[in-house]
């Protein structure tokens, strides 16, 4: 227990990466994973990675995330902080309630009783699912389930959100609504937010800055910010032509692969 | 400026709600507790019914003698006598006194090792296969040894019980873990559960549904085991419900004979109701349930 403290915003959400290399397996059958990845993001900031499947952009996340272990180089966060991640598939638990995944994390904190009360259903208005705190995660649809998810580790408390293709299962309009949603609350919390995706328009849509990971190894091969002032919508044409062009650095990197 | 924020906020509550309304409708349940209930009863009592009938019609049929085979009549008659003595109470509690000795016994047993087993890698090549083994084993191939370490005892009984149950009740723990899904497990120590914490708050709520099962098969085979080891080691009490079967037989009491088979079949048939209703239970709250009309 090294923190109890309810409001660490104080602790800076800046995330950075020096040289990172991740390996799997070892010998013959090792495989680069991640081959000196540096990046630098500054607190407050929308960084969406981009890559072909395989990339390594899981890998990174769960670097960052304290999951597992560099191979090289290292990673520096704010002091204390614990980066939240959230998944492609929500990973609620599903013996739980809606209420009762939120309150994990707060538990694991020892927070008191009323005061986790107050914070379960604080976070659920803001995720806009206040009713649904007595369902369970099953009776729930694939959005709400995200926005579940969410909130569970908004509960963190944390600057650092790593979000692993979050929206990537869902359909086009829930995604659009989700892509309000989570704009709204990082701007509202002043997160950081590392955000995977290996849609295009997503990224441009939701970014201040994207960037392109290489397959095998995965390496930094190009990097833009988005200057499209918010709000923003996912069908306008500036973000379009962005997509437009990421999507062709995306298919030379892939189209690399085939000779 | 101010008021644009809030009417685009307004709207896209309304979207939301909107949309969460469309997903989720259709995924509540309608049917009432009472319907449930009959549905679920009523072929088991069709089953009795049957069963019953089957019997009578045997007897009808006189192939055996009726001193041989009494009819259901003959036999529930008995059944009410005994039901107004105590010989049948003692043995019940007799027996259900050493099915719970020898169970939560087993359950210790097992318990602790397949936690040890799902903990610890190297105990899982050597002692994994151990445990495989030992369930393939009748447990009833166990009493001659048995009774030659305890004698005609109870500790026999007990012996033969969790050598029978404990295996199964291990599984259970070591494929629950197992199958804990990685992802849980991730997002338990994303959000600060570690080390015996993770335990707590995932890994054993996640691998509950398997030790149930376990644990609902462990009672299976420590029940057989015991009414097995109350048939060999008569004697050392007079009165539990095997030692009852073994007087009938020898007195040629068949009425008293199958009076005390059914209150042994009842006996089953209940605790594996219960661990029916728990295994319900969790797999609705699971959600393994939904949808499926049950
Ligand atoms: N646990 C692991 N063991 C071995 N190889 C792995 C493991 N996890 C990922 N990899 C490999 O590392 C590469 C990057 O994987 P990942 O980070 O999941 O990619 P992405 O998320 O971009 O699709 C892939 O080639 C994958 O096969
Ligand atoms: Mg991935």
């Amino acid at each position: 227990m090294t923190s109890t403290k309810t409001t660490p915003r104080s602790a800076t959400g800046s995330v950075a990466l020096h040289g990172v290399t991740k390996v799997y397996g070892q010998g013959e059958h090792a495989v680069l994973a991640l081959d000196g990845v540096s990046l630098d993001v500054a607190p407050g900031e929308f960084v969406c990675l981009v890559g072909a499947s395989g990339c390594g952009k899981s890998t990174l996340l769960n670097l960052v995330a304290g999951l597992d272990r560099v191979s090289g180089g290292r990673i520096e966060l704010g002091d204390g902080v614990n980066p939240g991640l959230m998944f492609q598939e929500s990973a609620l638990f599903p013996w739980l309630t809606v209420e009762g995944n939120v309150d994990v994390p707060l538990k694991l904190r020892r927070l008191p009783r009323a005061q986790r009360r107050e914070r379960v259903a604080e976070l659920l208005r803001t995720v806009h699912l206040a009713e649904f705190g007595r369902k369970r995660p099953h009776q729930l649809s694939g959005g709400m389930r995200q926005r579940v998810a969410l909130a569970r580790t908004l509960a963190l408390d944390t600057p650092v959100l790593l979000m692993d293709e979050p929206f990537g299962a869902l359909d086009a309009m829930t995604r659009d609504i989700l892509h309000d949603e989570l704009e709204r609350i990082w701007t509202e919390r002043k997160l950081t937010v590392l955000f995977v995706t290996h849609n295009v328009r997503e990224a441009a849509r939701l970014a201040d800055r994207i960037i392109l990971l290489s397959s095998r190894p995965g390496r930094i091969i190009y990097s833009t910010p988005v200057d499209v002032p918010r709000p923003r919508r996912i069908d306008s044409p500036e973000i379009g032509s962005i997509a437009a062009e990421v999507t062709g650095r995306l298919r030379t990197e892939v189209g690399r692969h085939g000779q | 400026m101010a008021s644009d924020t809030l009417a685009d906020a307004a709207r896209a509550d309304a979207e939301i709600s909107g949309l969460d309304a469309l997903e989720i409708a259709g995924r509540q349940k309608t049917t009432t507790r009472a319907v449930t209930i009959w549905a679920s009863t009523w072929p088991k009592l069709a089953a009795l019914a049957i069963a019953v009938g089957a019997w009578q019609v045997v007897v009808w049929a006189e192939v055996w003698p009726s001193y041989s085979l009494p009819g259901p009549g003959t036999v529930w008659q008995e059944l009410v006598r005994q039901a107004g003595g105590a010989q049948l109470w003692d043995g019940l509690a007799t027996t259900l006194r050493r099915a719970a000795v020898g169970y939560v016994f087993s359950v210790g047993v097992g318990l602790l090792l397949g936690l040890a087993v799902a903990r610890f890698r190297v105990l899982r090549a050597a002692i994994g296969s151990m445990i495989t083994a030992l369930q393939t084993m009748p447990s009833i191939a166990w009493f001659p040894l048995a009774i030659l370490l305890f004698e005609l005892s109870e500790e026999a009984i007990f012996f033969v019980v969790v050598l029978g149950a404990a295996p199964s009740i291990a599984n259970g723990v070591i494929s629950g873990v197992d199958y804990v899904p990685p992802l849980l497990q991730r997002a338990g120590r994303n959000l600060g559960a570690r080390g015996l914490n993770l335990y707590r708050y995932v890994i054993a709520p996640a691998a509950l549904p398997a030790i149930v099962a376990g644990l609902k098969q462990g009672w299976a085979f420590s029940w057989r085991s015991l009414m097995a080891g109350e048939l060999i080691v008569v004697g050392i009490s007079q009165t539990s419900l095997g030692a009852q079967l073994t007087y009938a037989r020898e007195l040629a009491d068949a009425p008293w004979l199958l009076s005390t088979m059914i209150v042994i079949l009842v006996v089953g048939l209940g605790v594996d109701a219960a661990f029916g209703a728990a295994d319900q239970a969790i797999r609705r709250r699971w959600g393994v349930l939904d949808q499926t009309g049950q």
